[in-house]
């Protein structure tokens, strides 16, 4: 089995609107990953540390308020001081083209605003995510994950099956 | 450099990250050698299932309970699962947004996972998963499954209590008498009682209740609810209590978490064989081309599997 993608979808700070928010969550979900939605009016720490429990690759943030030169350099500084600086930040709101240059200065890796067809979301995660595999490494003393062997064998068993045919 | 010690003291220490990267292990079937290390170390905690219908207010009885037991300074552990989707294989978990009053709590650990294609509401590797909260220095571990219907039953597999939650909405006494969830109960709770029907379905489980064939020494509460407002709560918490104390006396909780563990090994032998059989005696392409002249009637199913089961036997020895 291939290490599922997760990714927290939430919505920090006091804006109430998650439209926008839960249509980027069915679009992962219909792509495969599993999503963690968090609800509304989530405070950064209580963000953070759900992140941290569900051990997720990518935290995407929904912010409409305005807030986000508050909310997202504080989310980014919470998760570097608790070790979880390697998870992915990304956001989706209306931010405006300046702030969206300093916050991807910050480390913020990808903002998506409004009219980003889901399609281009779900790639760009797919693409990102994929590499960190931290839980993937965790196995019997460092052997590579089964599941790679297997797929190798896989492919294998399909080229001898074509073959007879 | 072992990196399992690392692990494991990190786990033992209670480190959230290291918890939470652990359970990702687990669940990519990743783990089986840490799991081995870990084991040593499960056992103290206490572990509580609540399964219901979809929207019976489960993941926000958990919340509820979740907060009365922080009052009492009790760690909690909790696992709520929800189920992948068979066609794309994705999942929305959505239960923390029923538990955001334990959000960044010193002493809660909320874990969300997938149900990944297992049909008994819980996740293959939930109790495994409950197993690293244990370790973990939990009091409390509790495990919310998926939306059930009549027959998703693993829940009482797992836990040393399992907790029944209702509607008033939820069927009449005939429904109640039926084969199933009712049965796995040690205590019935009718949630969202303040609408109507709650009193005359707990009347209508009382007496489907009495009918059945009791444990001995138990008196199955029937609790009504509204976790919403966290009315009637307490008197839950009572319950579990009081269910945790009847276990240990009669000594029914030693009883049956031996019973949970012979099926915890022969699931995992069950496991081993099939991957075994996966990997090293017949992959599922060369079943499927078996099954072409099964289909054609040239083979049976029984001499086949009867031949495979004799190949496994022969590979391991």
């Amino acid at each position: 089995m291939e290490r599922k993608i997760r990714v927290l979808v939430g919505k920090p700070g006091l804006d109430g609107h998650d439209r926008g928010a839960k249509v980027v969550a069915a679009a992962l979900r219909d792509a495969g990953m599993e999503v963690i939605y968090t609800g509304l009016h989530q405070t950064c720490e209580s963000i953070v540390d759900a992140a941290i429990q569900e051990d997720v690759q990518v935290v995407g943030l929904s912010i409409l308020s305005g807030a986000h030169m508050t909310i997202l350099p504080r989310i980014l500084k919470l998760l570097k001081t608790r070790k979880a600086g390697d998870m992915i930040v990304i956001g989706g709101g209306i931010i405006p083209a300046d702030d969206a240059k300093k916050l991807e200065k910050m480390g913020v890796r990808r903002l998506f605003g409004p009219g980003t067809p889901t399609v281009e979301i779900v790639d760009w995660i797919r693409a990102n995510a994929g590499k960190v595999g931290k839980s993937g490494k965790v196995g019997k003393s460092g052997k590579v994950p089964r599941h790679q062997t297997v797929k190798k064998k896989k492919a294998t068993a399909v080229a001898r099956w074509r073959k007879k045919k | 450099m072992d990196g399992i010690e690392h692990r494991l003291r990190g786990l033992l220490r209670g480190e959230k990250r290291m918890i939470a990267q652990i359970i990702s292990a687990v669940e990519n079937d990743c783990a089986q050698g840490l799991l081995q290390n870990i084991f040593p170390y499960t056992g103290r905690a206490y572990h509580v299932g609540i399964t219901g219908p979809p929207g019976a207010g489960k993941s926000t009885l958990v919340n509820a309970v979740a907060k009365q037991f922080l009052q009492q300074g009790k760690k909690i552990g909790i696992i709520a699962v929800d189920p992948s989707s068979p066609f794309s294989g994705g999942a929305l978990l959505g239960d923390r947004v029923r538990m955001t009053d334990l959000a960044a709590h010193r002493d809660v650990f909320i874990r969300s996972m997938a149900s990944r294609g297992s049909l008994g509401g819980l996740a293959r590797t939930t109790k495994d998963a409950a197993l690293v909260l244990d370790a973990a220095g939990m009091d409390y571990v509790l495990i919310e499954t998926i939306g059930v219907g009549q027959v998703e039953l693993d829940i009482a597999g797992v836990c040393d209590t399992t907790v029944v939650v209702l509607v008033p909405e939820s069927g009449d006494s005939i429904q109640a008498m039926k084969a199933g969830l009712l049965e796995i109960a040690d205590i019935l709770v009718v949630n969202k009682s303040d609408r109507d029907g709650s009193e005359r379905l707990v009347m209508e489980l009382k007496f489907a209740m009495e009918m059945r064939e009791r444990e001995p020494d138990w008196e199955y509460p029937i609790l009504m609810t509204t976790a919403t407002e966290e009315k009637g709560i307490g008197q839950l918490v009572i319950a579990l209590q009081a269910h945790i104390d009847h276990l240990s006396m009669t000594g029914k909780l030693e009883e049956q978490r031996k019973a949970k563990l012979l099926h915890h090994v022969h699931e995992l032998v069950e496991q081993k064989i099939r991957s075994h059989l996966e990997e090293n005696v017949m992959h599922e392409h060369d079943l499927r081309t078996l099954v072409d002249r099964i289909y054609r009637r040239r083979l049976d199913p029984y001499r086949v599997a009867e031949r495979i089961a004799r190949k496994i036997v022969k590979g391991s020895r």
